[in-house]
Formats: C-alpha cells, sequence, structure tokens
C-alpha cells in the first residue's frame, strides 16, 4: 500500500500533466510580461529578448506604489479589528446559555446569509453623508463590520469544542472577566485565530466590488481598483497591462509561498470550525 | 501567560461549599458590544433599509422618493435582462459547484498519494485561490482572446478549426466565467477535501484494501461518507460564491455580449450605477438575498441530514 509501484508512477504522469495545465496561465503572465511590444511572435513561445521596461512602466502609470500602501493599511487595520471584536464576543457567546446570548448570535449569524449587495448601496449613502467616500477608512469600517459574522462563528465553533476548566480556575483564583478573556481565553484561541488571520486578509485584500464603490473618482485606491483603472486606460497594450497584474500578484504570492503551510492549513481550517 | 493572573488572598476566593457552581462566572453580555455595533452599522441597518428602498422609486440622491409597493418587482417580471440575469446567476452557479468540486476531489485523491511531487503539487494547485480575483479575471480575458494564448496552443497541438474568440460568442462566454472561476478555485475544493481524506485513518482503508475491496467500492462505502463535512463546506462556498459571482464577470466580459453573461450583481451594480435605478437596483438584491438564502437553508437541511445518515 505504501510502496511506489508502477500505478503510482502514472499517477504521478498524470498529476504534473495536470500541474501543468494549471501553471500554463502564469507562465503566458510572465512570458508577455517581460516581452517588448514590438515583439508580436506567438505568447506562448518563449520571449527571446526580455526587457524590464513594462514593469517600470506600469509602476509609473499604475499609481501601484499608493494603492499598494492602502491595501497593506485597509487590510492589517480592519482585520486585526474584526479578529480583536470578534474574540471578544464570541467568548460570552460560547459561554453563555443564556436567551440573549442565543438571540444574539443567530443575530449575527444572518450576516453569513444576507449578501453584501444588499446593505452596499443604502451604506454607500450614509458613507456619502459622513463624508467618508474616497477615504479608505470607509473601507476599514466597511470590513471591520462586514466580516464580523463569519469571523464569530469560527470563534464560537472553536470556543465551544474547549473545556472550561482553565476559565474557571483563573476566576477561582480571582482573575476578573477581561483578565480571565486576555491571558486565559485569547491564547487558547491561537489555532483559529491563525485561520480567522488568512481568511479575512485574503478577503479584504482581495475585494473588488466595495473600493470601486466607496474610492471611484478619488485619488485613493486599493491594489485591485488600481489594476482594474489601468486596464480601462490601457486597453489593448498587454505587455504593459500584464506588468501591472504580475507586479500587483507577486507580493501576494511572497506571503504565500514564504508562510504556505499556515495558509494552506487555514483555509482547510474552516472545516474544523 | 499566568504570571499575570495576581493570586488574591485566600479570604477572598470562592467559598468551599460549592466552588464549581459558583465559579462558573459567565462572561459579562456587553463583550458582544463592539462587534454588535460595527455589524449593526455595516450590515444589519442597511440591509434592513436596503429592503425598505426596494419598495420605492429612489434614485439614490434625491430625498424625495415615493413608495410604490411591489412595483420593482414586478417590473423584474417585465425585464428581459433581469430574467436572464437570474437564469445565468443559476447556471454559473450551479457548473461551478460541480464542475470544481468534481476537479477538486480528483485533485485531492491524486495529491493524497504516494507521488513525490505531492507537496509541491498542493501548493501549484491551491496558488490561484489567493490571487486578487479580478486579476485572474484580466489575465483571461487576455488568454482566450482572438490572438490569445489558448488559441495559440489550439494551433500547435494541430486543433487549429477551433480557434475563435471565446468571449465574443454569446452562447460560449458564460462558460468561459466558469472555467476562470473553476480555474482559480479547483485547489481551494481540493485543500479542503484533502483535509477531510487526512482525517480518515489510513487503518481503515488497509482494512479495506486487505479483504481485497476495489477502489471504486473503497471511495464510495468508506471514503464519502467519511468526506460529507468537507463536502457540505465545499458545496456551501462554491454555490454561495458563484450565487454571488461579480469580479470575473466585470472583468471578462463586463456583461456581455450584449447582455450574455450578465449576473443579477453585475446588473445590480448597473442599474444603481449607470443608470441610477437605485431602488431597482436594490430589488435586485433582495432577490438575490431570496435567492441565497432558499439555497443555505436547502442545503443546510439535505446535507445535514445526509452527514448525519452518513455517520
Amino acid at each position: 500500500m505504501n510502496r511506489y509501484t508502477k500505478r503510482t508512477f502514472l499517477l504521478e504522469m498524470v498529476m504534473v500533466a495536470v500541474g501543468i495545465v494549471f501553471a500554463f496561465p502564469v507562465y503566458v503572465l510572465v512570458n508577455l510580461a517581460i516581452r517588448q511590444p514590438s515583439d508580436t511572435s506567438s505568447p506562448i513561445s518563449p520571449t527571446t529578448s526580455p526587457t524590464f521596461g513594462n514593469f517600470t512602466g506600469a509602476w509609473r502609470e499604475a499609481g501601484l506604489g499608493g494603492a499598494l500602501v492602502n491595501s497593506v493599511l485597509v487590510t492589517t487595520v480592519s482585520v486585526f479589528i474584526v479578529l480583536a471584536v470578534s474574540a471578544l464576543a464570541a467568548y460570552p457567546l460560547a459561554r453563555s446559555t443564556a436567551r440573549w446570548s442565543r438571540g444574539t448570535f443567530l443575530l449575527i449569524m444572518l450576516g453569513l446569509i444576507l449578501p453584501f449587495q444588499l446593505a452596499s448601496l443604502p451604506l454607500y449613502q450614509t458613507v456619502r453623508d459622513l463624508g467618508l467616500l474616497g477615504s479608505v477608512w470607509s473601507l476599514v469600517l466597511f470590513y471591520a463590520g462586514l466580516q464580523v459574522p463569519f469571523t464569530t462563528f469560527l470563534y464560537v465553533g472553536f470556543l465551544r469544542a474547549l473545556p472550561r476548566d482553565f476559565e474557571d480556575a483563573a476566576s477561582i483564583d480571582g482573575a476578573g472577566p477581561f483578565k480571565t478573556f486576555r491571558y486565559i481565553v485569547l491564547p487558547m484561541l491561537k489555532p483559529i485565530t491563525v485561520t480567522a488571520l488568512v481568511l479575512n486578509a485574503v478577503a479584504v485584500w482581495n475585494d473588488f466590488f466595495t473600493p470601486l464603490l466607496y474610492l471611484s473618482g478619488s485619488d485613493q485606491q486599493t491594489v485591485p481598483v488600481a489594476v482594474a483603472g489601468f486596464v480601462g486606460q490601457f486597453v489593448s497594450d498587454w505587455n504593459l497591462i500584464f506588468a501591472a497584474l504580475l507586479i500587483s500578484i507577486v507580493p501576494v504570492l511572497a506571503v504565500y509561498l514564504a508562510l504556505q503551510r499556515s495558509i494552506i492549513n487555514g483555509f482547510a481550517g474552516g472545516l474544523k470550525g | 501567560m499566568s504570571a499575570d493572573l495576581q493570586v488574591r488572598p485566600p479570604g477572598r476566593t470562592v467559598s468551599p461549599a460549592s466552588p464549581r457552581r459558583r465559579s462558573r462566572v459567565a462572561p459579562p453580555w456587553w463583550f458582544v458590544l463592539p462587534a454588535l455595533l460595527l455589524f449593526a452599522f455595516v450590515v444589519l441597518v442597511p440591509s434592513a433599509r436596503g429592503i425598505y428602498y426596494a419598495f420605492t422609486d429612489w434614485d439614490g440622491l434625491d430625498p424625495d422618493f415615493a413608495l410604490i409597493g411591489l412595483r420593482n418587482f414586478t417590473d423584474m417580471l417585465d425585464d428581459g435582462d433581469a430574467l436572464q440575469a437570474v437564469w445565468h446567476t443559476l447556471v454559473i452557479a450551479v457548473a461551478i459547484t460541480v464542475i470544481q468540486n468534481g476537479i477538486g476531489l480528483l485533485l485531492a485523491l491524486g495529491v493524497n498519494s504516494m507521488i513525490k511531487t505531492r507537496n509541491f503539487l498542493r501548493v501549484l494547485l491551491f496558488a490561484p485561490a489567493v490571487i486578487t480575483p479580478i486579476v485572474t479575471a484580466y489575465l483571461w480575458r487576455n488568454l482566450l482572446g482572438p490572438d490569445g494564448a489558448v488559441n495559440s496552443l489550439l494551433g500547435m497541438v494541430g486543433l487549429g478549426s477551433w480557434r475563435q474568440d471565446w468571449l465574443g460568442d454569446p452562447d460560449l462566454a458564460l462558460w468561459m466565467v466558469v472555467l476562470v472561476v473553476v480555474w482559480q478555485f479547483a485547489g481551494y475544493s481540493m485543500v479542503i477535501f484533502l483535509a477531510g481524506l487526512q482525517s480518515i485513518p489510513r487503518e481503515i482503508y488497509e482494512a479495506a484494501a486487505i479483504d481485497g475491496t476495489g477502489a471504486v467500492r473503497r471511495f464510495w462505502s468508506i471514503v464519502r461518507p467519511l468526506l460529507a463535512p468537507a463536502i457540505t463546506i465545499n458545496l456551501m462556498l462554491s454555490i454561495i460564491g458563484g450565487i454571488k459571482l461579480f469580479d470575473q464577470v466585470y472583468a471578462l466580459t463586463g456583461g456581455g455580449p450584449g447582455h450574455a453573461t450578465d449576473t443579477i450583481s453585475t446588473l445590480i451594480y448597473k442599474d444603481a450605477f449607470t443608470l441610477g435605478e437605485f431602488g431597482y437596483s436594490i430589488a435586485l438584491a433582495v432577490v438575490l438575498t431570496v435567492i441565497v438564502s432558499i439555497v443555505s437553508a436547502g442545503q443546510f437541511v439535505v446535507l445535514n441530514r445526509n452527514e448525519k445518515a452518513a455517520s
């Protein structure tokens, strides 16, 4: 069963072929991003005289520097807020069996079903009235609220499966509820926090619809909006566009490759939640 | 961590009469307040207002608007574009769910074997799932174009007669949207199936193999029931993701050619921000909400029953 047989070898060949098919679009992406615009050979034949000119051009024209800063800021701050408030809320929601606790939990879980399209138009009006349109802080506020149901769901599920003994011991020792939360509950939540961190960060970083609404017409951009604006502007200059696309995914892929184990486990971890 | 806990003098501890019961101090209710307020401000209140606006002729700007009852919804029944969009949304959601999970499961079985490249392939196949969807969609828009890499590849392998403008054909464009989503997220399904497969003890599997059970039978009778939680999660994620699909359609086709790939989400955006029909647009969002709710509830009931039956 655990030996490497002829059938295993066949499977290996098939899977490697599948891997090549999946990697093919990325090969073309890199191949065209380093190609001079004057080179009109087939998109799949390897580029013979590579250039970095597309990257410098795309970086300058697309405003990717500012967009990257904004994306990092929005993702970091909003994910930190959503993890903090959701973990804090999950503590009583998982431990109390009172009617208010069940009711509040169900109310928050309603957010798992409501599509964001329903809330985003009326919220657009509120954000406009508050004068926050075009500000990245409107996005921080939006994600901090939008991601609460999913994150709370993960935390409550995880916490319910944990014994209360440590919390009980802490409160016997006279620790108040906040101290118990901070020094007993929070450290126990570490595994699910990694999952929640990964899933929220990817969701916030990649979101396009929200910044498209709230930042349009301003000079503030996140990476997805900057890329979309750039494509709209340089419609058929695909070498330049591909360079911009590649720049936008390099930070994401770098983080992914550096933390692949935690990230893959994070995505799979929703299963246990 | 426990070093920060102050040990109180003995007199302050709970009386020994019923230590267990007394020590169970429930955490205070106000711990939920920050999360609840954020959730209410961003999701709950705007959603409730959205449902109200769906019964008005609000244009998004004018503070004077009128309640018009069900007219937005009855208008929808006469709006060919809206009915088409609902149909496209359902086709896309079902197609993505079936194809993505089918491929995801096969990939998971493939990389859960003894092959030497299994770790490398896991990382490679999952990688598209972390890339921004709008970026993958722009990439594919070029690949599927008349002079794109897909046509070049077909020419190279002798299938030159298949070459065409994949996104320009109204009959094909919808399936190209499905293709792009499946390419991006099959690895996501794979990772969840893989976690499920790895939670199955090897001994069960080996015992069946020794008993002479064939591979297909082994999968159907042993692996499939134990995979039930992974199947539940995967179906939920892909069908709801498919129903809400916006970014990929926006970037690949913009809903075109004509309205051939418009989904409810792209129509909501167009009606609100290019036509200024906020009331009608939100009525469409209400329809989307109803569809998502029905699907979630139905799926929850069916899969819950299956999961119980399987265990």
